[in-house]
């Protein structure tokens, strides 16, 4: 049973991935009172890349052509794994949350190594700055889920997330769990170049972080990129609608629902976010992103207490 | 045992032929020394190996008991499995080493060019482009030492008496000494040297106070008969972290490190950095066999070296310019992480947690086994970058990955693994240090004190992972991809089939590795149990669970390569030059370089690195040259050593009135003592 739930919620997140940047560019379109683009516009740039043929720069390898391989099949294991709300990750064992996060560090080195090889200084800054902004991401995201391992006592995600429950919110674990939901949100926003650290609409070289990285990819590795990018988004986001949302009804069924309306919700909230804050300047960044470290640290102690 | 010793005598004979072929200037001789050398290492690698692994797989050990007319001396000798342990991991490493290292040195010899300076063409040097090296060097001195670090480095391991294991402690030294200052005539390589060897030997005191307070109650140093009466134990593992921690390049005492493995050959660097720092994590490990109950404070002082270790570790070598002193700030990274490793093991056992204690262990030895893999291989790359470039300045390397295609994989593999990403080895010894970290959090025993450790383990290791992403990034980025940013570099070659070997070797053990990881706790568990009396293995259900991950993602990968080949079959696939914006005249220059890459990073932790800049800013309307320097020295060595030295030698000038060199006054030296004496004496 448990096994047939997560195979839906994987089959939904491949299928419902390009959804969220859809809705979030609505919202965004909203705010700003234009039409915006359909709300499938995503399954529409994936198709028609995907139609498309390839350029190549001549002073690329075959690490460029396998960056958005790895990077996609990262983000395909990511989302195996992670569980959403009470449905349980497909693949679930003891300390599964650090391959997770490794997983995705796994993607990103590709990334840059893909963009160093094109040899553009554009594409190198951009490498430069996600591993900078990575490098301090990472510990705010273990240590987050080291907390909630804690107030679980299970080092399986499945069990961490299905332990957040209405119950476990009202308890003394209900604030450390906000914390940590604070966390990750900053680590969301942060790994999927959203404001306030990235702009995934800049259109300045200069300005941008991860799509100035994969400037020179066209057709299918496009469509790739883009599509391992909108599961990474899936990914992280599972992992904050699970506290977010703690429903947990014992219907599995019902938990799937709830979780992809969740997910859903989750991306309206980011297009709000995205109206209504500026971009940080890129100095400030990191403060932000070691903000989110000392919030997962102050959750640690508060499960320990 | 047998074994063992006919493998260190093939060693030393292989050594001494070697050498006494290499006496003769010719090139025959050179090539007889080389073949010699490298043949009688592979061999007593292999007879050690076989014999270790034996030890290892059955858990038996062998002893060796046998008198040694030196005052308080034998020449005991055992292989328990953790012994064994290290033995295998030297021979492994040393092996493959010397294969590398007979090709390299002998075309180093033909070519005849000194290869670590690109940045100094000044100078004799280069004018004697074209003379051989063999000319000037003899190979033969280079292999007698080659073989007496990798037999004093087994003996090490297997000794189990103070006299013996001191003795072969400093022949590793000397021997490393005069591996690293092969190319003396160089300046900084002497330099280099000179710091080596007063690093060495001041870890050396303390060892030497440790031992003598050791067998003091027994008056024996024999290791059996060692008791922890004479002094308290807390000193005793305060020496040995002090003189150990020398050897592996703890910080504060790493300064040697940087200094010591860019000076010396690659193959050579590939033993130092992967095994010889290793002999200081084994001397640790046996002492705390001794030394009885840890007290908690032990744990927490390994955590606070680890922790300190890998973050400025890896942050240093970020700030490098020069890839084998990148590489050896690195080796300073991984011994922190193997430290917290110890550390978490330590408090296992003293919070009464053997879960934790085994975990602990477990990932630290077998972090050491794969440290010395994928380290080993990236100096073994980087020697065939020199080789084939003459340049080891990142930002004049680029685009090498076309050119060396072997060189350039394996150095990704081993990039890959030292970040500890997954599917490799570095990830599975990395888990399970994370997983001793956690282990403490179900246990009731100190549970004040697990936040700290869970903060310090979980929140440094992310952050050395992610600094350590963004440093082998930078180092094969700028290497391997782009365009090459020298015409020397644009002309290089790939290494020689015997150079390759090795490293494909050593890179399919990475994935080996990695792959096999459910076997190792049971495997690494003997060694273990040395440590950790009666503990039990670790569950290999958390390690099956990510080797079935990496296989999961092998499988995707493997799928997505035929998809993309299936998609773009028949479609139009051009190349065109890289996305410019429109600019009509790149250059290789105008590529991002690898301090740019890193700026960032190093200016974010300023506050540790001090770095320096020097610019000279474009002026004027029609601005001719404009340039920037930036440089990034060991605060440790400028702010600690360099001062601490200046004080003792300015200590040292003030007796000198003491030495006038007149006879009469030391006669009067002389004279007076004996009458001090007598007076202390009969008084």
């Amino acid at each position: 049973m448990s096994l047939l739930a997560s195979l839906i919620h994987v089959v939904c997140a491949l299928l419902l991935a390009p959804l969220l940047p859809g809705i979030i560019n609505r919202v965004k379109a909203w705010y700003a009172g234009r039409r915006g683009p359909p709300l499938l516009q995503a399954y529409y740039d994936l198709w028609k890349l995907l139609h498309k043929g390839a350029v190549y720069s001549k002073t690329t390898t075959w690490l460029f052509v396998a960056g958005p391989i790895v990077g996609l099949a990262c983000s395909g294991l990511a989302i195996l794994i992670v569980p959403l709300g009470g449905v349980p990750g497909l693949v679930a064992f003891p300390g599964d949350f650090i391959l997770l996060a490794y997983v995705l560090g796994l993607s990103r080195f590709f990334t840059i190594l893909a963009a160093l090889d094109t040899g553009s200084s554009f594409e190198g800054m951009g490498a430069s700055r996600e591993a900078f902004y990575a490098a301090l991401a990472e510990p705010a995201m273990l240590l987050g889920l080291a907390a909630m391992t804690v107030q679980a006592h299970s080092l399986s995600l499945s069990n961490v997330y299905a332990a957040v429950t209405w119950g476990a919110m009202t308890t003394s674990a209900g604030p450390a769990l906000l914390l940590v939901a604070a966390a990750l949100l900053i680590v969301f926003l942060a790994e999927n170049a959203r404001i306030p650290v990235d702009d995934p609409n800049t259109h300045l070289e200069l300005t941008m972080i991860h799509e100035v990285m994969v400037l020179d990819h066209s057709g299918p590795d496009l469509a790739m990129i883009e599509y391992g990018a909108m599961l990474k988004l899936w990914v992280l986001g599972t992992l904050l609608v699970g506290i977010l949302v703690p429903v947990r009804s014992g219907f599995l069924g019902v938990d799937l629902i709830v979780g992809l309306g969740g997910m859903l919700v989750l991306a309206g909230l980011v297009g709000v976010v995205e109206s209504t804050i500026a971009r940080l300047r890129l100095v400030r960044v990191p403060q932000f992103l070691v903000a989110a470290s000392v919030l997962s640290i102050l959750a640690i102690v508060l499960v320990m207490r | 045992m047998v074994c063992f010793l006919i493998a260190l005598a093939i060693l030393l004979a292989g050594g001494l032929l070697a050498f006494a072929a290499g006496a003769f200037r010719s090139e025959i001789a050179n090539v007889a020394a080389c073949l010699l050398g490298a043949g009688s290492a592979v061999l007593g690698g292999a007879l050690v190996m076989a014999t270790a692994l034996r030890v290892l797989l059955s858990g038996r050990e062998q002893t060796l008991r046998l008198a040694w007319p030196l005052p308080l001396a034998s020449a005991n000798m055992e292989l328990d499995p953790l012994s064994a342990f290290f033995a295998v991991t030297v021979a492994l490493v040393t092996m493959l080493a010397a294969i590398y290292g007979g090709q390299y040195l002998l075309a180093h010899a033909i070519k005849g060019d000194s290869p670590h300076l690109c940045a100094a063409p000044s100078g004799p040097f280069r004018q004697m482009g074209t003379v051989p090296f063999c000319g000037r060097k003899k190979l033969g001195t280079s292999w007698l030492f080659f073989n007496l670090l990798t037999v004093s480095m087994l003996v090490v391991v297997a000794a189990r008496n103070g006299v013996l294991f001191l003795a072969s402690w400093e022949l590793m030294s000397l021997s490393s000494f005069f591996l690293v200052t092969q190319e003396h005539e160089k300046e900084d390589v002497r330099r280099a040297g000179w710091t080596y060897l007063v690093a060495m030997h001041l870890g050396t005191v303390f060892l030497l106070a440790l031992f003598l307070l050791l067998g003091r109650n027994a008056e024996s140093l024999d290791f059996d008969r060692f008791s922890t009466a004479a002094a308290p134990t807390g000193l005793l593992f305060l020496l040995a972290v002090v003189g150990f921690g020398a050897k592996a390049g703890f910080i504060p005492l790493h300064v040697w490190l940087p200094e010591a493995h860019p000076a010396a050959p690659s193959h050579v660097s590939a033993v130092m950095s992967g095994v010889m720092i290793k002999m200081g994590i084994y001397g640790l490990l046996r002492m705390l066999t001794l030394l009885g109950e840890p007290a908690p404070w032990w744990g927490w002082t390994l955590l606070l070296i680890g922790l300190v270790s890998g973050v400025l570790g890896v942050l240093y070598a970020l700030a490098q310019h020069d890839l084998k002193r990148l590489l050896a700030y690195h080796s300073v990274e991984n011994i922190g992480i193997i430290a917290l490793g110890l550390g978490l093991g330590l408090l296992g056992i003293s919070y009464k947690n053997p879960a934790m204690a085994m975990l602990g262990f477990t990932g630290a030895l077998l972090h050491v086994l794969n440290h010395a893999l994928f380290k080993s291989l990236l100096f073994l790359c980087a020697g065939s970058v020199l080789h084939a470039t003459n340049c080891g300045q990142l930002d004049r390397l680029g685009g090498l990955l076309r050119r060396m295609p072997v060189t350039g994989v394996t150095f990704l593999i081993a990039a890959v693994a030292i970040v500890g990403l997954p599917p490799l080895n570095g990830f599975v010894s990395e888990f399970l240090i994370y997983l001793a970290a956690l282990a403490g959090l179900k246990s009731p025993a100190g549970a004040a004190v697990w936040p700290l450790t869970t903060v310090v383990v979980i929140g440094g290791l992310a952050l050395i992972g992610g600094l350590a992403a963004a440093c082998f990034a930078k180092a094969f980025g700028i290497v391997f991809l782009g365009e090459a940013r020298s015409a020397e570099v644009a002309q290089a070659h790939e290494a020689e089939a015997a150079m390759q070997w090795p490293m494909v070797m050593l890179a399919a053990l990475c994935v080996a590795i990695g792959l096999t990881a459910p076997l190792w706790p049971s495997v690494l568990a003997p060694a273990v149990a040395a440590i950790v009396p009666g503990a039990q293995v670790a569950s290999a259900q958390p390690l099956t669970g990510i080797v079935l991950g990496s296989c999961l993602l092998l499988a995707l990968i493997v799928m997505l390569v035929l998809v993309r080949r299936k998609v773009l079959a028949g479609r139009r696939v051009e190349r065109a030059v890289t996305w410019d914006c429109g600019y009509t005249a790149p250059t290789p220059r105008m590529q991002y370089t690898a301090s740019s890459f890193a700026q960032p990073l190093v200016l974010l932790f300023r506050l540790f690195l001090q770095p320096r800049e020097e610019i000279h800013r474009p002026e004027g309307l029609f601005p001719k040259r404009a340039s920037l320097h930036t440089h990034t020295a060991d605060v440790f060595r400028q702010r600690i050593y360099q001062p601490l030295f200046t004080g003792i030698a300015w200590l040292a000038t003030k007796l000198h009135w003491f030495q006038q060199g007149r006879i009469q006054v030391y006669v009067l030296y002389i004279a007076l003592t004996i009458f001090i004496l007598l007076i202390w004496k009969l008084g």
